[in-house]
């Protein structure tokens, strides 16, 4: 009963978005206020249509409905109940209406705490959103339904894939859908502003925080996933530049540009037509991604069960999508015309420079991960596009992208001076360039890369905190005054210190593990030991244990360095029998400088001993760091009253040294 | 910029992408067209695993039509796959023959087929890859059809399942069969 009340309401739910999508346009378009107010009522109750639905799906899952196909193939009564949840979205239909949740979600969150945005262009906004709801919604009721019934039902579930079963990657979807979907509230706004034929400085300002939300989330998504592939997969890589993974790549890099470009619209009404297309870009990408993932016209270890029926609709939601933004933008795109001139040398000079690497690193990525489809379908053979050639590409944009990042933020609006800039930034320079020659005499293994590396990671760090000494006049007066200073910074400031301060660190961690990690392999037997890194590792012994759905070799390792070190690590290797399948679960040990990470193998035949791999990964706590403090500052950054007002405000003191606005 | 035509590129690329997209569709990744396709299996002889006393070469693939599966003990789709094949073999459906790929010591692929079942009429030993380079196989599991005249018919990558067992194997099992 339950189950048919979610099917009924997600039917409910389309209905609803049909007539948001298309009744508040209308009523915008011909100032008819009745229809208008259509928007914002509907947009709430389809919202809650679709909990309802989504709760009724996790009821099935907790209860075990067999008789529910979708449970029945994706869950398991011995399952344990954190996983019951997480197959609800473990699954193609279930995490369909998990993003159909979430989209409906941003366009409720627009009509409850939209009140301060321009009405035609808030019901414009959310007749957007729910026409792409509409497609969602349709998509998933004709091809994804996740509420079919099966008769007779099962006694039990077919499981899930045990890779999956596991805390990082259950709640790696839902970030990352919080994240690309919220792209969608972006879009909306572009469209919007693109029916309106009005690009200004307030649709900037209401635009930015709901692009760092997404940002923000999404970055997280895509760390989390990351973290699963470095101790789930059991060999201590973490990016694989698999086509899953650029697929989040992607939209992450239109909306990192975005989110730069929005800043120029706000404050100096520029890039107005360049903000716009890449908003229509972050949600373009985003699409792409879901199309990539669910059609399977590209292999990828990640991807879901692909039918050609599915491709056909999402490819058809993309182009409708996406191909009828671009229309609207070729249209009224050469009207938007922006009053903001600037020198070449200027913060807007440096954020259009970064914009256009960001967008040329998302293009090269794009052109990589289809290049095998093109060949495929030119009929000029097969061909897989591995990471050599995304790193041959990708990192070289980098490194002068970081070199602005440094810089531009000392530059002042509209018209820079090279000189002062260089001038404020000489001790950071000084230090990036001592600190990489210190790498690369005193460090062994120490590649020019890996020195290069290192320079422009902590030239981004210096740069940053000199910007930020700068804005607390720090060494220019008396200390207790720069301590007041660097209270009283706008929560908006803190974002981007923390964003550039956590991407230098994440460089250094992404650096030193691509570079000095150390790896040992070996079959050992019980009292062996062996030394990585410093590090002396005995095993104690391999035993059999038994989990809840599982059975597992437990391997013991006693970890010492010294008198003071004493520690132990177990990793498992797991043979899971519904369905049968094995996985390794690492065992780390983050230090300082580097993770300890430990892998049990299979047991030797010959020699009685197990096949034992140990590794050493430098500086990779630092790139979880990194990104973590990134995502802080998205989070704080959000706090700021200043996004959430409509208007400037005029009776706040702006902290000194803040460029004016 | 007065020219109007910079705002009209994210279309034509988009429409561009589309159409791959809409071609790629209609293809499927993972049915490779190998260029042994069509070909007589090129000569290879290969030694029994351990605990076995018949090896495996391309003169045992003649007058019936069989499967030869590139697996191995250390490849976690070859054990994903493994339960159809056995279900193969009850049934009777087709011979399937064995090229047990890059084991990392000898007894391993053995062990392996002792604790899951052994659903091969022969397996020919393949530590350097030799076999493997015959077919030209680029990873585990991999299948191949043979017709009655030894020649390859067919390839497939990655597990066997009931199915693209049944959408694609069986007609043309059938069809070369009725020939």
């Amino acid at each position: 009963m339950i189950v048919e009340i979610g099917h009924f309401s997600l039917v409910l739910a389309l209905f609803i978005a049909g007539l948001q999508g298309t009744l508040p346009i209308i009523g915008a378009h011909r100032n008819n206020h009745s229809l208008m107010a259509v928007a914002t009522p509907a947009a709430i109750i389809q919202f809650i249509l679709i909990l309802g639905s989504f709760i009724a799906l996790t009821y099935a899952f907790l209860v075990s409905d067999f008789s529910v196909i979708n449970v029945a193939s994706n869950s398991h009564t011995e399952k344990p109940t954190l996983y019951k949840i997480s197959g609800v979205w473990g699954n193609h239909e279930g995490s369909m209406l998990l993003w159909a949740l979430i989209l409906a979600g941003y366009g409720a969150a627009i009509a409850a705490f939209g009140e301060n945005l321009r009405p035609t262009l808030k019901v414009r906004i959310l007749g957007v959103q729910a026409l792409i709801g509409t497609g969602i919604l349709a998509f998933i009721l004709l091809t994804s339904n996740p509420f079919l019934r099966l008769t007779p039902a099962p006694v039990n579930g077919n499981g899930l894939n045990p890779l999956l079963q596991d805390p990082g990657l259950a709640f790696h979807p839902p970030l990352l859908y919080l994240g690309y979907v919220g792209l969608s509230l972006t879009f909306s706004f572009a469209v919007a502003a693109l029916i309106e034929g009005r690009v200004d400085a307030a649709w900037a300002r209401w635009v930015r925080p709901w692009t760092l939300a997404a940002w923000g989330f999404l970055t997280g998504g895509i760390v989390l996933g990351s973290w699963w592939a470095y101790y789930e997969l059991g060999w201590g890589g973490w990016w694989f530049w698999d086509p899953v993974e650029n697929a989040s790549f992607m939209p992450w890099l239109a909306a990192t540009a975005l989110l730069h470009s929005a800043i120029v619209s706000e404050k100096r009404d520029g890039l107005k037509a360049w903000t716009i297309f890449l908003a229509i870009m972050a949600f373009g990408l985003s699409l792409l991604g879901t199309f990539l993932v669910r059609s399977g016209v590209i292999t990828s270890v990640h991807a879901f069960a692909s039918d050609p029926t599915r491709g056909v609709f999402i490819l058809l939601l993309l182009i409708v999508t996406i191909g009828g933004a671009f229309i609207l933008f070729a249209w009224r795109g050469p009207t938007l015309k922006g009053a903001g001139l600037f020198q070449p040398v200027s913060r807007e000079g440096g954020l259009v420079i970064n914009n256009f690497l960001l967008t040329v690193a998302a293009a090269s990525i794009l052109l990589g991960t289809l290049y095998p489809l093109f060949i495929d379908v030119l009929k000029l053979g097969k061909v897989s596009v591995g990471a050599p050639y995304f790193e041959s590409v990708f990192v070289p944009m980098m490194i002068p992208m970081i070199a602005i990042m440094g810089l531009a933020p000392l530059l002042k609006w509209k018209r820079g001076d090279f000189k002062t800039a260089i001038e404020k930034l000489k001790f950071a320079i000084a230090l990036s360039i001592i600190g990489g020659l210190f790498v690369w005499i005193l460090i062994d293994r120490a590649s020019a890369f890996t020195s290069l590396g290192m320079t422009i990671s902590l030239w981004l760090l210096t740069a940053t905190l000199t910007e930020l000494a700068g804005r607390i006049k720090l060494f220019r007066g008396p200390l207790s005054e720069s301590i007041n200073y660097l209270f009283r910074q706008p929560r908006a400031s803190w974002g981007m210190t923390l964003a550039h301060a956590g991407l230098a660190i994440a460089i250094a961690g992404i650096t030193a593990s691509s570079s000095w990690k150390v790896e040992s392999i070996q079959i050992m037997k019980f009292g062996d030991q062996v030394n990585v890194a410093g590090y002396n590792y005995t095993l104690k012994h391999v035993r059999e244990i038994q989990g809840p759905n599982y059975k597992a070799l437990r391997g013991t390792f006693i970890v010492n360095k010294g008198d003071d070190i004493n520690w132990v690590l177990e990793p498992e290797k797991r043979f899971y029998t519904d369905p049968v399948m094995t996985t390794t679960e690492a065992a780390i040990r983050p230090t300082f400088l580097g993770d300890l990470y430990a892998v049990v193998g299979d047991r030797d035949e010959k020699s009685g001993g197990y096949i034992t791999r140990i590794y050493f990964n430098p500086l990779v706590p630092w790139m979880w760091t990194g990104a973590i403090i990134m995502v802080l500052g998205a989070g704080i950054s959000l706090t700021d009253r200043r996004h959430r007002v409509g208007a400037p405000s005029s009776n706040k003191i702006p902290a000194p040294g803040i460029p004016a606005e | 910029m007065n020219s109007r035509w910079p705002y009209y590129t994210p279309l034509i690329i988009l429409g561009i992408l589309a159409f791959y997209f809409a071609a790629g569709l209609g293809q499927n990744p993972a049915k490779v067209k190998s260029v042994l396709i069509n070909k007589k299996v090129p000569e290879f002889l290969l030694p029994p695993i351990e605990g076995s006393l018949k090896g495996f070469s391309n003169s045992d693939l003649k007058n019936q039509v069989v499967l030869v599966n590139i697996f191995g003990s250390w490849c976690v789709s070859c054990r994903i796959e493994h339960p159809f094949l056995m279900q193969l073999k009850e049934k009777k459906s087709i011979p399937i023959y064995g090229i047990d790929w890059r084991e990392p010591d000898s007894t391993a692929g053995p062990k392996w087929l002792e604790k899951f079942g052994n659903p091969y009429t022969l397996i020919g030993d393949d530590p350097n890859s030799l076999g493997a380079i015959a077919f030209g196989v680029t990873g585990a599991p991999e299948t191949f059809i043979v017709d009655k005249n030894g020649i390859i018919r067919f390839k497939h990558l990655g597990p066997i399942t009931k199915d693209n067992w049944d959408e694609t194997f069986k007609p043309i099992l059938e069809d070369l069969r009725k020939k």
